[in-house]
């Protein structure tokens, strides 16, 4: 990898902390609606994979979504606009962080069902090698959604169509305030693929060059018709589950700390300061920028009008052929 | 406004077929028409359906657009839901409305609500068919009548239809539609016979039809239930009293124009549903001609619809359960007596 793509995946990785701390204060300060979902320390994961994919390529996302969404190409503002219930939001303020949906960058959806969008990336898969066209789908999801039904459902499907789709699996070891090792038997959760017939890897996922490596070697397999690929990539929520839930009743301080020594933000930049790629001026200096950015993004979000107290039901239809992006 | 009588004589050339047959024209006819369809589901390819709605298609249009499926009914509908995003034209065969519940968190959370809760930015071009009706042998997982269940969640379009004519019509309706259509054919009508308009007929979805014509009082139904209340009006005929029936044929987005005009007309009505009564299908449509026609009625809005038990297995449980003609003859001839006391 050169270092102006290492250098790009750094500033995103900035990039969607410094969303997630916006978000953060926007919710302290009441200043949006709903909850938060915040994707601090996983950031690698989503940088990682949308690194490796093609601007064709598709994703579908869930609850703690906003990560993948920027590193796929949302725009800022009508992202936080959704987030904050602005009529200018992806969805006019209907969906929320957690409800959105736009093709114009392949994005396929989110939703606050857990697992629910994992068919939705395998049957966008599924329309790919039916037409025979070259796109794959990405399925983001958490180590929650692994004991939905449905998930298992899609991805056998998968395993018997070899549909051209990764299963990313973001194993931050706690779904909600249950633990992992609550919720499963066993210890490694690509073993799982073997039962569909796929690959299965455990990554670290807290390593953006790794993410980064093992999409691109699965996005290869899926668009060259080897089909469906599980990786599952450890990681760690710096924060509670959703704004207001801190995050220590069911996790020890010691482990929250441990796991921020692990910063996939520090990881990469120290890498590239110790190579000589970048200097610890520039560091500070996009950090800086980055910061700037989100904040003059939320001053535009926070003058948005919200939506008028009506209800439109012409939304409920689509009353003419939609192309879908 | 509803069609004129009961579509039985459409224009141009037609064919005689059953149910069955005209589902599979329609299938057939716009897979020819647009690659972006294609079939899925239980034993719809190899084997043509389990009631023999796709049987052939697999053998003219390949397995790649035909696809016999795992048993995995809530991620066919999650499936169809990426597909259809993904620029495809999904149809999708459930074999049992009582399977629907299966894939309930997909159809209602999700196929739904796609295209409002994106701003629009999304629709889910989806067409989910599933055989119902409640009749002996099936029992409580295989003779279910969960229409009435759907009707609660705004984005879904529902058809039903009766005859072979509208069976093809609709169909064709509903792959084309942009937003997802719940299709419920009924096993009472499958193997009814009538002409069958060929090529490009459709029938356009939220329109309801005028089976038969009268004076006296508006049965409002649909699916199985047109042919009881159809043999119940020709009892009534001998008995001097004059039958309309509003066949619904789509019950999202209802015909409410259809029904209020006919009953305006007629100031009585009876709602007969074959699914259960609480909080169903007949409890709308009763409480919206009340809202709207309350002075003009004559009585009572009566309706007949399913006994609250699980669908039974041995025949005389399940006439029990359902509407009769007897029931629904009963339920005339009292409020046409009440009707004449005013």
């Amino acid at each position: 990898m050169d270092t102006a793509k290492k250098f790009a995946m750094l500033r995103q990785m900035i990039l969607l902390r410094a969303f997630e701390k916006k978000l953060e204060e926007l919710y302290q300060r009441k200043a949006m609606f709903g909850s938060t979902h915040s994707y601090r320390g996983q950031e690698a994961i989503a940088v990682g994979v949308c690194a490796a994919l093609e601007p064709t390529d598709l994703i579908a996302s869930y609850h703690r979504g906003t990560g993948h969404l920027i590193a796929k190409g949302a725009e800022l503002y009508t992202l936080l606009c959704e987030c904050m219930g602005r009529a200018d939001g992806y969805s006019k303020g209907r969906g929320g962080k957690m409800h959105m949906g736009d093709m114009g960058f392949g994005f396929l959806g989110n939703t606050g069902t857990v697992g629910a969008t994992v068919p939705t990336a395998t049957g966008a898969a599924l329309a790919a090698k039916i037409r025979g066209s070259k796109e794959i789908a990405v399925s983001f999801f958490g180590d929650g959604a692994v004991n939905q039904g449905v998930v298992h459902e899609a991805m056998n499907l998968a395993g018997v169509w070899k549909l051209p789709v990764v299963y990313v699996c973001e194993n931050n070891q706690y779904a909600m305030t249950v633990s992992l090792e609550k919720s499963v038997a066993i210890k490694r959760l690509s073993d799982r693929a073997a039962a569909y017939g796929f690959d299965g890897k455990t990554i670290d996922g807290n390593d953006a060059e790794a993410v980064y490596a093992a999409t691109c070697a699965a996005a290869e397999k899926a668009r060259s018709g080897g089909g469906a690929t599980f990786l599952e990539c450890v990681t760690y929520r710096w924060d509670g589950h959703f704004g207001g839930d801190p995050g220590t009743g069911y996790r020890s301080k010691e482990e929250i700390e441990a796991w921020k020594l692990k910063c996939p933000i520090k990881r990469l930049s120290e890498k590239l300061i110790e190579a000589g790629e970048l200097s610890a001026e520039e560091f500070q200096k996009v950090n800086e920028t980055v910061y700037a950015e989100v904040d003059c993004v939320a001053q535009r979000a926070e003058a948005a009008p919200l939506p008028k107290k009506e209800v439109d039901l012409t939304g409920i239809f689509a009353n003419a052929e939609v192309v879908n992006g | 406004m509803a069609e004129a009588i009961g579509n039985a004589q459409p224009h141009g050339v037609a064919k005689e077929m059953r149910v069955q047959e005209a589902l599979r024209e329609a299938l057939r006819y716009e897979m020819a028409r647009d690659p972006r369809v294609f079939v899925m589901g239980e034993d719809v390819a190899l084997f043509g359906g389990a009631y023999g709605v796709t049987r052939g298609l697999m053998q003219d249009f390949g397995e790649n657009r035909v696809r016999d499926t795992p048993i995995s009914e809530a991620a066919l509908v999650g499936l169809g839901i990426g597909a259809a995003i993904n620029g495809m034209r999904p149809v999708v065969e459930i074999q049992f409305s009582d399977l629907l519940p299966l894939a309930m968190d997909q159809l209602a959370s999700h196929a739904a609500r796609y295209h409002y809760m994106t701003g629009g930015r999304i629709s889910v071009p989806l067409v989910v068919r599933n055989k119902f009706a409640t009749r002996s042998g099936g029992g409580p997982s295989h003779s279910s009548c969960n229409h009435g269940a759907f009707i609660h969640f705004p984005g879904l379009k529902i058809i039903m239809p009766t005859t072979p004519a509208d069976a093809k019509g609709l169909l064709l309706s509903a792959i084309r539609d942009p937003n997802p259509v719940l299709c419920f054919e009924s096993h009472h009508l499958y193997g009814q016979r009538g002409p069958v308009p060929e090529g490009d007929y459709t029938v356009p979805i939220g329109l309801a039809a005028i089976r038969r014509t009268g004076k006296d009082l508006t049965i409002v139904t649909c699916g199985g239930m047109v042919l009881k209340a159809d043999a119940a009006a020709e009892t009534l005929k001998q008995k001097g009293i004059d039958i309309e029936i509003v066949d619904l044929r789509s019950l999202a987005p209802l015909d409410k124009r259809a029904i209020l005009e006919s009953v305006a007309k007629t100031k009585r009505a009876i709602v007969l549903d074959e699914g259960p009564m609480v909080g169903g299908l007949s409890a709308e449509i009763a409480a919206m001609i009340q809202e709207n026609l309350f002075s003009d009625l004559r009585g009572p809005v009566l309706r007949i619809a399913a006994q609250p038990i699980p669908p039974p297995h041995s025949p005389p449980l399940v006439d029990a359960m359902i509407p009769d003609v007897d029931q629904i003859v009963d339920a005339v001839m009292r409020l046409a007596e009440g009707g004449k006391a005013h």
